[in-house]
């Protein structure tokens, strides 16, 4: 079995036609609380970042909830991106066919997949979101600790230097900042996944169509396709 | 209905015995925390301060207990750890605090320099910049910056926003408290409680005027008494103030338990609350709404019948080329 392009969780579930299970149930279940912590923390961040967005504390029984809500739901997002991380970090890193996928951008936004290099499970665009939420989520955790006005004595005694003012100033800054960062990017991750037809079942479900991973993850079907454990003409549970 | 209480002019004469009327009105309000559109005033009130004298301040603290009599807070008992300071800090319970520096002068005489500390209720507050709740934190038209706790979600974004490290958080009622400049009195024509107290006068109330023309004169006095260096402590950073020092050595406020220089509104928190939000929210609001747009309009990426042909011989093929790399199952 080689796991170049794919997880230990990755099979190609049957084959006439071909369908080729992407995320374990664990897996998506993980996704799933970090995207509804993500959602919430929007929200609930929205409504302190602008007046105009204040009604939204509402949502969640108003200011005084929101004050504690949001941090505490910080710290959820937080464990379970890390948990998250821990399976698909690898997958991630940078490879030479990004490049050339980035270099032909054009023709990835027009759909002419035949120009593109063949990917593994990851192409580039969703590495960069991959890491893009990886950085942004560190910086919001620790500036979201800055400036947790309740919880600052928990850590003070430790990193005294954080908890003065200016550097609260400053947490508060880069915290609003990283915001909208990851706002930006949970839209073009949404975007991306809905306009590339056949992802969400991915996150769903938990397969993809054995077409799906052609089109867009050749390099990750080539290698599940070879790991597989038994021919199609055996009795796999699919047929 | 009772007779409207004139607007206080000192703090040294003696409470009126009829009932009054508040004389500080929810109109008189010229500025609302996280709210844009204040509607503009019907009538100005005069611009009210407070002069604390700190070459007259004998360190009594009678205006820490007239303040915490008044206000009805209760700070906490500490432990004498050696200074005069008492208790340690400004806290939630207690809004003004005399700090005591030593400093010993070029001639190698020993000052001991008392400065009552509490909020400086800033023409230009930094507190109701950084809030995000509307209507926490309210400025009337005579000066007074007033927290309203019914509105305070606790956040401690005032905390970072004040230039002069005043505000503190409640740790239990989860609100922010500092003092009001009593505007309480100030709204039944009286002066604040701590000027009340003051057994010097070294703290004294009225029109912000009235209080600038007091402190010329006492700035002549001291002047003429060998400090050439004493001034008056109005910072033009924060808009000036309506609270201010006579200060001996108001060319080098930072002797006086770190009052700074030049206190202005941080940039960080200016460029926070003014590009931050404005660039932030209208990227955010494209970006959502081209994606939808997008969205709707574009037929996406679609995968082919011939795709899904391809991946099956893909599949098949690879199954056939490969057997001997094969586990049993
Ligand atoms: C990762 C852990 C996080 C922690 C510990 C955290 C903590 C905080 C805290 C303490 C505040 C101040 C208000 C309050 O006391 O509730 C705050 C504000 C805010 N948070 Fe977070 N947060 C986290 C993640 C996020 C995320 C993922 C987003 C965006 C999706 C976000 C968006 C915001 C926004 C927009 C504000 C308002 C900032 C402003 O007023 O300019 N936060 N956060
Ligand atoms: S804690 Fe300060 S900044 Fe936060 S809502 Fe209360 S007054 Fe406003
Ligand atoms: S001293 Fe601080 S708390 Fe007082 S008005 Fe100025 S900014 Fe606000």
């Amino acid at each position: 079995m080689s796991h170049q392009y794919s997880a230990p969780g990755d099979h190609i579930e049957s084959t006439k036609p071909v369908t080729v299970s992407r995320y374990r149930g664990i897996t998506r279940l993980n996704h799933w609380v970090t995207a509804l912590s993500l959602i919430l923390l929007a929200i609930s961040g929205l409504s302190l970042f602008h007046p105009s967005l204040f009604f939204l504390s509402g949502l969640f029984g108003g200011g005084q909830v929101v004050r504690w809500l949001h941090p505490a739901i910080g710290i959820v997002l937080f464990l379970s991106f890390f948990l998250l991380f821990l399976q698909m970090w690898k997958l991630n890193l940078p490879r030479r066919e990004d490049a050339t996928w980035v270099a032909h951008i054009g023709d990835v936004v027009q759909g002419n997949e035949d120009k593109l290099p063949e990917l593994g499970k990851y192409n580039a665009g969703q590495k960069f979101v991959f890491w893009a939420m990886t950085g942004l989520i560190l910086l919001l955790i620790l500036t979201g600790l800055m400036i947790w006005e309740k919880q600052v004595p928990l850590w003070e005694p430790y990193a005294p230097w954080a908890a003065t003012i200016p550097a609260r100033r400053i947490a508060l800054l880069v915290h609003a900042l990283s915001a909208v960062g990851i706002i930006l990017v949970f839209i073009l991750h949404v975007y991306a996944a809905i306009w590339t037809r056949g992802t969400l079942r991915a996150m769903t479900t938990g397969s993809v169509t054995g077409g799906w991973a052609f089109r867009h993850h050749r390099k990750w079907l080539r290698e599940l396709a070879k790991n597989r454990k038994a021919p199609d003409n055996h009795n796999t549970p699919a047929e | 209905m009772t007779e409207r209480a004139p607007q206080p002019t000192t703090a040294a004469a003696n409470p009126p015995v009829q009932p009054l009327a508040s004389n500080l009105l929810p109109s008189d309000v010229v500025r609302i925390s996280a709210t844009a559109n204040v509607p503009a005033p019907e009538r100005q009130l005069d611009k009210v301060a407070k002069l604390i004298d700190v070459s007259k301040c004998i360190g009594c603290k009678a205006c820490q207990s007239a303040c915490i009599e008044w206000n009805d807070t209760h700070p906490a008992i500490e432990e004498n750890v050696g200074v005069y300071e008492n208790p340690h800090d400004l806290t939630p319970e207690m809004f003004t605090l005399m700090r005591f520096s030593e400093y010993e002068n070029p001639q190698g005489d020993l000052e001991w320099l008392i400065r009552k500390d509490g909020c400086m209720h800033c023409e230009d507050p930094g507190c109701l910049k950084a809030c995000p709740a509307p209507g926490a934190i309210v400025q009337y038209s005579n000066g007074i910056v007033d927290f309203v706790s019914a509105n305070c979600i606790g956040c401690g974004y005032c905390v970072s926003g004040c230039p002069f490290d005043v505000p503190r958080i409640h740790q239990t009622a989860h609100v922010s408290k500092k003092c009001t400049l009593c505007s309480d009195r100030v709204a039944v024509g009286q002066g604040p409680a701590c000027a009340k107290a003051c057994p010097t006068q070294a703290i004294t109330f009225g029109t912000k005027e009235s209080q600038i023309a007091l402190a010329n004169e006492r700035i002549e006095d001291l002047k003429s008494r060998g400090y050439e260096n004493a001034g008056l402590y109005d910072p033009q950073g924060v808009g000036g103030t309506h609270v201010m020092y006579v200060l001996h050595h108001a060319d080098k406020p930072g002797l006086y338990a770190g009052l700074p220089d030049d206190p202005r509104i941080s940039p960080v928190v200016e460029s926070w609350k003014g590009a931050t939000k404005t660039v932030g929210l209208a990227a955010i609001g494209l970006a959502a709404a081209g994606a939808v747009l997008h969205g709707l309009f574009s037929k996406g990426n679609q995968v082919t019948a011939e795709e899904e042909h391809e991946a099956e011989e893909l599949v098949v093929k690879t199954a056939a080329v490969q057997p001997e790399t094969r586990e049993e199952l």
